[in-house]
């Protein structure tokens, strides 16, 4: 398959992997960030951590859109659904992550009209095909899906539509990293750079991570290829004592980003003054507002929303594991109270949640592999 | 004394009928308990009795699929091919099925008349004979348009005794053919991903292939499956479970169409989730597995069969996907509905 096979390539997975051995100092030992989940499945998914020396480490970081939200903005979600009028639509990863009273999937079983929708676009026809019907769509992601939602919204706009409105739970990728760069047990000595969110907003605003906390960072596409040729471009930097914003994915990403993306979304959204990020507290700046010019399609001005806080459940460890302190499996709760089946914590539910795609795939495979004499 | 019932989740939900890990919870901690007895037996796609001293084999099988026509097939077809299938990888052929239709008033007779033929036609290709059913129907808005249950009876192929226990380390994995088409092709058939793929149902009659593979093979064939709901990862899981041994993929050797791989790229799901009807697993003895895969090749259907992995020792009760460059990852059985990812 074109576009695939050649970023699967045995023999260049190969070199990369031996040019990573080489360059590696066995005297240090690396820590780096991948900060996207979809770069945390794609690693567990080829199984690429086998392919690296001990003393490279790879830490989860927290971008995965799913995985970031709190609690009570799902039941503030599901508490508009209540409404029998309302069609609640959402992307097939939020059906399964839990609220208080159970998870968007478990109130559809329950006879709510709660419906996976594909593209925020697919949200909007569902409205025009039911004008006696409001149609919320529930916006989840990073600078991502962010345009494609600011374009729907637009085009509400433009045909009148007035049944139809977005629950913006939009965030934005640079006050997370910086968040986790202030963190105090923190320790990550370089990036690997979100791939498709760096297609909207290029590879500038990532300058500063360079610049003054002199940690290199790549920006990485997500097949084996890519995974291991940014961590070559790592090393590279690291050895040479640089610290630069390098794109690895210029297949995909324009240094300067998208420009039509970009005005859509300035067009449509402003900054939050602070949102709540499940695991890591409130951050300021860091997620995505309706404009008052839009107000009349954003779910949280046109509904009464109880604006619903839920701490965490005190046992699970989500905040540690989204910030890369602890690893999946050493959270109490990982595999016995929390699997993928019945999360718990919303890490678990996504399959860029690193709690799960590490359930997935590693989960009971160092164990496998020490049983059939392998190299762990 | 009183069965112990395991199952405890408050509510039915669709995974408890996708074919995974949610739908096994419910089939052993619900239905064996109450209905099976003490039977500690693995759950076979069919059971087998012994009527006055003569064994046969008995299955059932549901059919909801929507939409009731897609390309290269429709309910008819699968309602006949998937319980034909279920007998076959049990290691039985089919002689008589009986079918019951669930319909929905409203349900113009076009429609019902299609499927009837189909199955007819079906049948017919599968050579097994419809002997009789029941009808009901139920209030518009009360299903989708039709349902379909098949229950069939078959005798055994002979030389064949299939079961977990038999499979032993260092028998290989064979596939029939290449996975993921009939799940892909609803997924499409759907219409609600706006993709378009050149791509068909798989459904059809397994038994040929089995018989195939029996004439050269028989006393090597350990256990089959045809890995509908769930797909070759769920199938193969249950597999390692019931055996307590360990399955090693290679990856690279799993025959997967393009437009399949395409499709799961796009919508982050697994291709070895994804549903079959039309395909089967064997285990078979190394020493006879080179024979086995010939004789698949060989017969009409079974050009794209492949050896795709073998039974180890260990990892116990797991499956692992190994690949050429050296990367390993567990393959899990499948939670819930296959989810498409957003980003």
């Amino acid at each position: 398959m074109k576009f695939v096979d050649e970023f699967r390539e045995p023999g260049v997975i190969g070199k990369a992997a031996e040019e990573i051995r080489r360059l590696a100092d066995p005297a240090k030992h690396y820590r780096f960030m991948e900060v996207c989940g979809g770069h945390t499945h794609a690693i567990y998914r080829f199984g690429l951590k086998d392919l690296l020396p001990s003393n490279i480490e790879l830490v989860h970081g927290p971008g995965c859109p799913v995985c970031v939200l709190p609690m009570g903005r799902i039941d503030d979600g599901l508490s508009m659904a209540q409404d029998p009028n309302v069609i609640f639509t959402a992307f097939g990863d939020m059906m399964r992550v839990p609220g208080t009273h159970g998870s968007p999937l478990e109130h559809k079983a329950r006879g709510m009209d709660i419906r996976i929708v594909y593209s925020p676009t697919d949200a909007l026809k569902l409205a025009q095909k039911n004008p006696d019907r409001h149609v919320m769509f529930f916006a989840i992601g990073f600078e991502t899906t962010a345009p494609s939602t600011a374009l729907i919204l637009m085009r509400a706009k433009e045909l009148g539509l007035s049944n139809f409105s977005v629950f913006c739970n939009h965030v934005t990728i640079i006050p997370a990293i910086r968040a986790i760069l202030d963190s105090p047990d923190m320790r990550i000595h370089a990036f690997v750079g979100p791939g498709h969110v760096s297609t909207v907003i290029g590879c500038r605003p990532y300058e500063w991570i360079a610049k003054n906390e002199g940690k290199p960072i790549v920006i990485s596409g997500f097949e084996p290829v890519d995974v291991l040729q940014s961590i070559v471009m790592i090393l590279r930097q690291l050895k040479a004592g640089e610290a630069k914003v390098e794109n690895q994915y210029t297949r995909v990403v324009p240094w300067e980003g998208s420009k039509a993306a970009l005005r859509a979304m300035a067009e449509v959204f402003e900054l939050r003054p602070y949102f709540e990020w499940r695991g890591m507290g409130f951050i300021s700046q860091s997620a995505l507002k309706i404009r008052d010019g839009y107000a009349q399609w954003d779910s949280e001005q046109r509904f009464q929303i109880p604006g619903v806080r839920v701490t965490d459940p005190k046992a699970a460890q989500c905040g540690e594991v989204l910030k890369g302190v602890l690893k999946p499996a050493q959270c109490k709760l990982f595999g016995k109270e929390c699997t993928p089946e019945k999360p718990v914590g919303a890490l678990m539910v996504s399959s860029e949640g690193s709690c799960a795609a590490y359930y997935s795939y590693e989960h009971r495979k160092a164990s496998a592999l020490t049983s059939i004499g392998a190299p762990v | 004394m009183l069965p112990k019932i395991r199952f405890r989740d408050p509510q039915i939900e669709m995974a408890h009928g996708a074919g995974g890990k949610a739908s096994r919870r419910l089939v052993e901690g619900l239905f064996a308990p109450l209905l099976f007895g003490s039977s500690t037996e693995p759950l076979g796609d069919a059971a087998f009795l012994s009527l006055n001293g003569t064994s046969i084999a008995i299955t059932a099988d549901s059919f909801v699929v929507k939409p009731l026509r897609f390309n290269g097939g429709s309910i008819g077809e699968l309602a006949v091919n998937g319980t034909v299938n279920d007998l076959a990888v049990s290691g039985a052929r089919a002689q008589a099925l009986v079918v019951t239709y669930v319909l929905e008033s409203g349900l113009p007779t076009e429609i019902l008349e299609a499927e009837v033929r189909a199955m007819a036609g079906a049948a017919e290709r599968a050579g097994v004979r419809i002997a009789g059913g029941d009808t009901k129907v139920v209030e518009h808005g009360k299903a989708d348009r039709m349902y379909i249950t098949t229950a069939g009876i078959g005798l055994p192929i002979p030389g064949v005794t299939l079961s977990a226990a038999s499979v032993r380390a260092g028998d290989k994995v064979l596939l029939s053919g290449p996975i993921g088409d009939h799940g892909i092709t609803i997924l499409l058939a759907r219409g609600e991903l706006d993709l378009e793929a050149d791509l068909c149902s798989d459904t059809r009659s397994v038994l040929p292939l089995v018989e195939a593979l029996a004439r050269v093979a028989a006393p090597g064939i350990r256990w089959m499956r045809d890995p509908t709901r769930g797909g070759v990862a769920t199938s193969l899981n249950e597999l390692a479970r019931d055996s307590g041994l360990g399955v090693v993929l290679n990856e690279e050797t799993i025959p997967i169409r393009d437009a399949v791989r395409g499709a799961c790229e796009l919508l982050g799901l697994d291709p070895l989730h994804i549903a079959n009807e039309g395909q089967f697993l064997a285990i078979v003895a190394a020493e006879h597995a080179e024979a086995a895969l010939q004789a698949l090749i060989e017969s009409p259907g079974g050009s794209g069969a492949k050896i795709i992995g073998e039974i180890s020792q260990q990892p116990a009760g797991t499956v692992l996907g190994a690949t050429s460059y050296g990367g390993t990852r567990v393959i899990d059985m499948l939670v819930g509905d296959p989810l498409p990812r957003i980003c």
